[in-house]
């Protein structure tokens, strides 16, 4: 995912010459390093200094640049909320907003490193389009989204490698989700690395007899409404499943919809109100209840109370 | 727009010479003179008072202390257009102390960016006049300001962008001392010398208060100057409500390559009203109506 990002961003400075590139002292890790080596004079390094480089960002905005702003998801939003919010939010202006190593799946750093909060923080900003892909091909096609639409844009990447869910003739639809995989019984609704769980999930599940709807919502706001309506319609049962606190994130969002539009028994697989510490991303996934044996033991809740 | 009741508070289109409307159209520079400059000080004054005594709150101290800083800005070195508030060659001034919006207002309204009678709708529901700046919704306004600390980094895009893009306009910041308590400040400070923007300047108004109180009791900045120097910007200290000084130092700036300038303007908060001169109460406090006329007759 994030040396998708790195080349990506190439592609597009190539195509346009307003894109310039700022990050704070992690372009090795965010793989912005890659715009940097073939476009010096438009990148721009600021140091460890995130809330400077979210208004910097906003002025080169304002000025008609078109800066993609990166560095770890716990940093941005976590260190410079009130810069995204009065310098880039509540203006609208065109700032994108590429954040790696997104939820625990970080590992070894620990509590410091992991982004738990970020979805809820930034999908509370009035204006802010919010992006969790969840393969190094969606990923590519989200950060052209973001480039070619107006506004300022979230998008959250991981750290780790994530298998592939999609092949190179996918195209991403901004605000609409994809199914995955049709189904009748239940729908998992997940995004980022979680989307690959879910789909193992409902494979295993099929041997149960249980027919799982999958959904990759990788546009968190705005929601897609009209699906989520219709796979509760139809299918009678919701999980969703995100690297991320079960408050302010996909579970909640989808819950609102569900509240509002069709109510239906729904599930949460999700980080409980709790922080990780080290450990490989695996082992934390796996205790914080991010696998899909996890999916799965949501699913069978959801079904037992239909 | 319509425009709210007057009350009994003094009609803020008395004091409207012609300046604002013979040179709303075109580029608007740069001639006033000395003299020229110290009545619009004065005009500018009576509107802070007007425009937030009818508001009944907002930022009378912090917005007096700069007047003479933006009226040497506006009327005698930026190049801009009121007749096109987004004309891509202007000179940017950004107001990082948003709670100067009062000041901000009645100038651009001088110029001609918008009628002078529109100031007495500051703070009102539905009002172009927010309580501190919005860049949406008011024209000449280039950033929405009042989260203290941030107006230096926008600076810096600014000044980058115009750098990238072959402009020559330059870009002009104005910060309060007491917002100099924001570390984002000094990370702002440290990244305009790391990237060399000689077409930025810094204006730091040095009223010595805060909300608190002075600053060296609230929290000490000094040695202020020679803090600006370590981080690597070339330091002009004037008096400023002296408007030679200000336009003096303005002009030397142009000179600086290499790094930016920041000119430390020693104020008084509260500056030309008795009552308000050095006092904290004032900061976020408007006058009531007895006090709004004292204060007018004080500025006639």
């Amino acid at each position: 995912m994030r040396e998708t990002y790195g080349k990506t961003l190439v592609e597009l400075g190539r195509e346009n010459p307003d894109i310039v590139v700022l990050d704070a002292d992690l372009s090795r890790s965010t793989m912005t390093k890659i715009f940097a080596r073939e476009f010096p004079d438009r990148f721009f390094d600021c140091g460890i200094a995130e809330q400077n480089m979210i208004s910097i960002a906003a002025g080169l905005a304002a000025s008609g640049k078109l800066p993609f702003a990166s560095t770890f998801a716990v940093f941005a939003p976590g260190r410079c909320f009130d810069q995204i919010r009065m310098s880039i939010a509540q203006p609208g202006l065109n700032v994108k907003l590429v954040t790696s190593h997104g939820g625990i799946s970080v590992g070894e750093d620990g509590t410091s490193h992991h982004s738990i909060e970020d979805l809820a923080l930034v999908g509370s900003l009035p204006g802010f389009t919010v992006i969790v892909p969840a393969d190094a091909i969606e990923t590519a096609q989200a950060v052209r989204t973001a480039a070619a639409s107006y506004g300022p844009f979230y998008i959250r990447l991981c750290r780790p490698k994530v298998p592939p869910v999609y092949t190179e003739s996918y195209r991403f639809n901004l605000g609409k989700a994809v199914t995955m995989r049709q189904g009748g019984d239940v729908t998992i609704i997940a995004i980022g690395l979680m989307v690959a769980a879910a789909l193992e999930a409902a494979k295993n599940l099929r041997r149960e007899g249980i027919d799982c709807r999958v959904l990759n919502m990788s546009t968190l706001k705005p929601i897609d409404e009209a699906a989520i309506t219709q796979a509760a319609a139809e299918t009678g049962a919701i999980i969703a499943a995100e690297e991320h606190l079960e408050h302010g994130g996909l579970g909640s969002i989808v819950a609102q919809v569900l509240a509002r539009h069709q109510p239906v028994p729904m599930e949460f697989v999700a980080i409980k109100d709790t922080y990780a510490r080290s450990g490989k991303p695996a082992e934390l996934l796996q205790r914080h209840g991010l696998t899909a044996k996890d999916i799965e033991q949501g699913v069978r809740s959801a079904i037992a109370r239909k | 727009m319509s425009l709210p009741e007057e009350g009994n508070l003094p009609s803020i289109s008395d004091s409207v010479t012609t300046s604002a409307n013979s040179m709303k159209a075109e580029v608007f520079s740069s001639s006033a003179s000395v003299v020229e400059m110290e009545a619009i000080a004065k005009r500018l004054r009576r509107h802070i008072i007007t425009m937030t005594g009818k508001a009944g709150s907002g930022h009378p101290g912090g917005s007096l202390s700069a007047v003479e800083i933006l009226t040497a800005l506006y009327f005698r070195v930026l190049r801009h257009k009121p007749s096109d508030p987004q004309w891509a060659d202007r000179d940017r001034f950004i107001l990082s102390k948003g709670h100067a919006a009062p000041l901000l207002y009645a100038t651009l309204a001088e110029c001609g960016y918008f009628p002078v009678d529109e100031l007495l709708t500051l703070r009102q529901m539905d009002s172009r006049l927010q309580g501190h700046t919005d860049r949406t919704v008011t024209p000449g306004v280039e950033m929405s300001a009042g989260a203290l600390g941030q107006g230096l980094s926008f600076a810096i895009g600014v000044a980058l962008a115009g750098r990238l893009n072959a402009q020559d306009y330059r870009v002009y910041v104005l910060l309060g001392d007491g917002e100099c308590d924001e570390g984002q400040v000094w990370e702002g400070a440290m990244a305009a010398a790391h990237f060399k923007v000689d077409n930025l300047v810094a204006i730091v108004d040095n009223n010595g208060q805060q909300i608190d109180g002075w600053n060296r009791d609230v929290m000490n900045l000094d040695p202020f100057p020679g803090k600006w120097q370590a981080f690597g910007w070339h330091v002009i200290e004037v008096d400023g409500h002296d408007l030679a000084q200000l336009t003096e130092a303005f002009d030397q700036a142009k000179l600086v390559k290499g790094q930016p300038t920041v000119i430390i303007a020693h104020t008084i908060k509260g500056k030309g009203v008795s009552f308000m001169e050095n006092n904290p109460d004032f900061h976020g406090k408007a006058p009531n109506a007895e006090e709004v006329k004292i204060a007018l007759k004080e500025l006639e």
